[in-house]
């Protein structure tokens, strides 16, 4: 196997948090700048996307089939684009089109769910791979956490959920002796194959291209792969992972890094080294073992750990809070709430927060500093749970009250579903017998009933799927055995009646 | 050095500030410190030699030695007032001299302020003729004609230290007389120490002083005695007590204070404001409070001296200091060395070396409502600033502080 290079890219910005005192607590509920978050989605597309995503068009366009890149996109930075700069989504079709591109998979939320609540995390991941697909028609087959945020049991997730492959950063202190250019495969589940990043490599590119301190400075795209066609022997998988604003924002387009982009594939065809989207490395690359993780990784700062989200008291304290009403959110149904729920979220409102001096790249946005950001976030986050809470009782356990919302859905949709039926019944009856309904209805209620159950049988078929899958965190306590029964209770008639149509049949 | 306050006669906090510098001084082996004060009061520590210019001849008297030394306080030796006889350098008879031929200081801030800053810089003549030093350092502008007549006199650098400037105190309004001392005290100056860049900066814009001489000399704390440290926090779960604490005056932004706790009493119940101190705009205040409708939650409990201060504090939850215009202010570092978080003015040069503070605009009610709504609600915002903050502070020490100044001083001599 020659030497291949798997490049991706992320995309991503938070909705922007407006200035929220404590006064509007309870009185105002739009969290959202929204002169911010059209200023900055602008000013990035303007200055990064757009000429960035030009510029992999133009390269798929070069080199045919050989060039090949992932790509990555939030939910919340899916919205903002496509609610500020629709010509982005526009240019990621194109070079949908061109089939050199894969997408990847991510948490809606580019939030810390993995670290918090497994159904929430799950929740929006297969929603994102949803979203995905519909706007691209690509099936996500391999994961990226919110920042490369990965731990063994985050990867068991992962795995859980049907990925085959997940990347995450190549860091020093997991690693150690080992090298970051082989596929690897989580610990717990060995189905799923480990992508780490060079960060080396990577932060060549994203981090010290236009620095000149720099002693490679400058860096020239046939340097670069030099550097590539002359690591050891069988290190074949070089990853090369970064946010796509690192071209244009981080290292400007003056820099001419978009012109270092492009002489990539040619020099790297001169020295036989091939491009690899994650997908295929997973189903053709052989894993050469496990990888343990015990605790929590990221691509971000020095320590590559949580440390720049959770490192401090605060932080904890409002990660604590917003995951304290997770499970309220999830099966809650007001819309309004699920989407402040997304927002919120965002890793970047807990790194506001951050009080290390060393963070790379940090801005505070409109925040003076972390106790600023702190007050805004948890101002907001007050008036949020406030809101939640007054779904539902505040003094009801989250499963007792799963278990009623169960039993008031399926009871919901078995009324609806005999509605329908009766008027479906009714509809008939007048048909056969205009005028004698009343003599003929015992008679005629066998006949139509076949052909009206089939209908009505689906929706419960539905129903009972919904109340299993709300049904799982009770099992798991054991606390409750209440869900359990109002799905069975429900299952029956369904089986029931399904049973008797085929009878009749 | 000359000097107007030293401990333990404190009017304000250019005492403190004297003696931390002093101090801090001290601890160099091979630095000996010369402290010109109008008044001693013979209490003071021992650590550097004391110099009362009450005690300073300016006209000529022959006494025998042990008149003299019957005389004289304990701190001051019939050596050094022949010794400084020796050196009288005009004929100041026609002034009005004790029999000693001394003159009589009030000390503090009397009436005439003016003829006792002249009074000092004649005497500080005789002193700069007698005294072997390398060095002339002189505290606020009250010493500035002393420090440029010593200068004139020795030929030896001076250095001058900026603990205020009449631009903070007047907000603008500066007396002209006093600008005059401070103007040709810093143009004398071959280095101006400031005790924050905020000063820095008006010494170099309303002084129109060489950015070249002008230092940020931060001040520092010492760290509290072990009687202070335990004063106990009372327990305030229940009910939670913002304070400001100094002089009620306008530089110090009293009435953002007071319209800050209207916001927040406006939207909860289980917090309380106090503002300690005395000052000119007190009664203003009361007023301010009654119309507010907030004088139930809103209490004066008056002027706080010694221990009473740190009681204070510990028995806050949040301490503000919404100064309008703040050389350093060291009242934040001692709020935070009782464990008490604080909200400081970004017009505050203490916020210059102070991280694990709140900062907002002195006009921002807004901002500092929140902030004091936010740490009293979050038990994690108040344990952070609490436990960072005490280890923040512990780290500014004098010592430091004289280490910084002996750089100087050397930069200066060599």
């Amino acid at each position: 196997m020659a030497k291949t290079i798997c490049l991706y890219f992320e995309i991503h910005q938070i909705i922007h948090l407006k200035r929220y005192r404590f006064f509007e607590i309870g009185r105002d509920h739009y969290y959202y700048d929204d002169y911010e978050n059209e200023r900055s989605i602008t000013d990035i597309a303007e200055r990064s996307y757009v000429p960035a995503l030009q510029a992999l068009v133009d390269m798929a366009k070069e080199h045919g089939k050989f060039f090949k890149v992932a790509l990555s996109l939030s939910g919340v930075g899916l919205e903002q684009l496509e609610m500020h700069a629709p010509q982005v989504i526009d240019l990621l079709q194109e070079l949908n089109h061109t089939g050199c591109v894969e997408f990847l998979c991510e948490p809606y939320s580019h939030g810390l769910s993995s670290l918090a609540n497994e159904e929430c995390f799950r929740e929006e991941s297969l929603r994102m791979k949803d979203k995905i697909k519909e706007l691209f028609g690509q099936t996500p087959k391999v994961f990226r956490n919110s920042s490369l945020i990965y731990s063994d049991e985050i990867g068991a997730q992962v795995a859980a959920m049907g990925f085959k492959g997940m990347l995450t950063e190549g860091a020093k202190h997991i690693l150690g002796w080992k090298s970051p250019h082989f596929i690897y495969n989580c610990a717990l589940n060995p189905n799923l194959k480990l992508l780490l990043r060079d960060y080396k490599l990577s932060d060549d590119i994203s981090l010290r291209f236009n620095n000149p301190d720099w002693n490679e400075y400058p860096l020239f795209a046939d340097t670069y792969m030099d550097w590539i066609a002359k690591l050891p022997e069988g290190e074949n998988v070089i990853n090369i992972f970064m946010e796509l604003c690192a071209l244009g924002i981080f290292q400007p387009l003056s820099s001419n890094i978009l012109e270092f982009l492009k002489a990539l594939p040619q020099c790297a065809k001169e020295r036989g080294i091939t491009f690899s989207t994650p997908s295929e490395l997973c189903s053709k690359g052989k894993s050469v073992g496990n990888l343990d993780v015990p605790y929590n990784i990221s691509w971000v700062d020095e320590e590559r750990d949580t440390s720049c989200w959770l490192g401090n008291v605060m932080q904890r304290e409002a990660f604590d809070k917003l995951y304290s009403v997770a499970d309220r959110v999830r099966i809650c149904n007001d819309r309004r709430i699920k989407q402040d729920w997304d927002y919120l979220q965002a890793s970047n409102n807990f790194r506001f927060m951050t009080t290390k001096q060393n963070s790379v790249g940090m801005n505070r946005g409109i925040y003076d500093g972390p106790y600023d950001a702190f007050t805004n976030y948890m101002n907001i986050l007050g008036d949020f749970i406030n809101r939640v809470n007054t779904l539902y009782p505040v003094d009801m356990d989250n499963e007792e009250l799963n278990s009623l919302l169960t039993t008031i859905k399926n009871q919901g949709e078995e009324i609806e579903a005999k509605d329908r039926k009766i008027e479906k019944l009714q509809a008939e009856l007048e048909k056969y017998h205009p005028t004698e309904v009343a003599e003929t209805a015992p008679d005629a209620e066998a006949k139509p009933k076949a052909k009206a159950q089939k209908p009505a049988a689906k929706p419960k078929a539905k129903a009972t799927k919904d109340a299993k899958a709300a049904e799982k965190p009770a099992k798991a306590t054991k606390a409750t055995e209440k869900p359990a029964k109002a799905t069975k209770a429900t299952e029956k008639p369904a089986k029931a009646t399904a049973s008797k149509a085929k009878a009749k049949k | 050095m000359f000097g107007w306050e030293f401990p333990p006669k404190i009017y304000g906090g250019l005492a403190v500030a004297s003696y931390g510098i002093t101090k801090g001084l001290s601890l160099q082996p091979d630095m000996e410190t010369i402290f010109c004060l109008p008044k001693p009061t013979g209490d003071e520590e021992k650590f550097l030699k004391i110099v009362g210019m009450n005690q300073v001849p300016i006209v000529y008297r022959d006494y025998d030695y042990d008149y003299v030394k019957s005389q004289l306080p304990s701190y001051m030796t019939p050596e050094d007032y022949y010794n400084y006889r020796n050196h009288i350098y005009a004929d100041f008879s026609y002034m009005h001299t004790n029999h000693m031929g001394c003159m009589e200081f009030a000390g503090g801030y009397p009436g005439n302020l003016h003829d006792e800053i002249n009074n000092f810089s004649i005497i500080a003549g005789v002193v700069a003729r007698s005294e072997q030093f390398d060095i002339i350092h002189a505290h606020d502008w009250l010493t500035y004609p002393a420090g440029v007549h010593a200068k004139m006199v020795s030929g030896k650098p001076l250095c001058i230290h900026v603990h205020a400037t009449d631009f903070d105190r007047s907000r603008g309004k500066v007396n002209p007389t006093v600008y005059g001392i401070e103007k040709d005290g810093m143009d004398n100056a071959d280095c101006i120490m400031c005790v924050s860049e905020l000063t820095r900066q008006t010494v170099i814009n309303e002084y129109h002083q060489d950015p070249r001489k002008c230092f940020a000399m931060h001040n520092a704390v010492y760290p509290l005695s072990q009687d202070l440290l335990d004063i106990p926090r009372p327990d305030h779960s229940k009910e939670k007590i913002v304070t400001f604490l100094g002089r009620i005056t306008m530089q110090k932004g009293p009435e953002y204070f007071v319209e800050a706790a209207a916001l927040v009493l406006k939207r909860t119940h289980n917090i309380r404001f106090c503002m300690a101190g005395s000052g000119d705009m007190m009664e203003a205040m009361i007023e301010l409070v009654a119309q507010r409708g907030i004088a139930d939650r809103f209490h004066f409990p008056g002027f706080q001296r010694g221990r009473q201060v740190y009681e204070c504090y510990k028995n806050s939850d949040v301490f503000v200091m919404p100064s309008v215009s703040e050389p350093f202010g060291i009242a934040p570092l001692e709020a935070m060395q009782c464990g008490t978080p604080s909200i400081i003015s970004k017009q505050s040069g203490c916020g210059e070396i102070l991280d694990k503070v709140i900062k907002v605009d002195y006009w921002d009610i807004h901002a500092m409502a929140d902030a004091i709504y936010s740490i009293c609600t979050n038990q994690s915002l108040f344990k952070y600033l609490q436990e960072e903050g005490i280890k923040e502070v512990n780290e500014i020490t004098w010592e430091k502080v004289g280490l910084r100044i002996r750089r100087l001083y050397d930069q200066l001599v060599g």
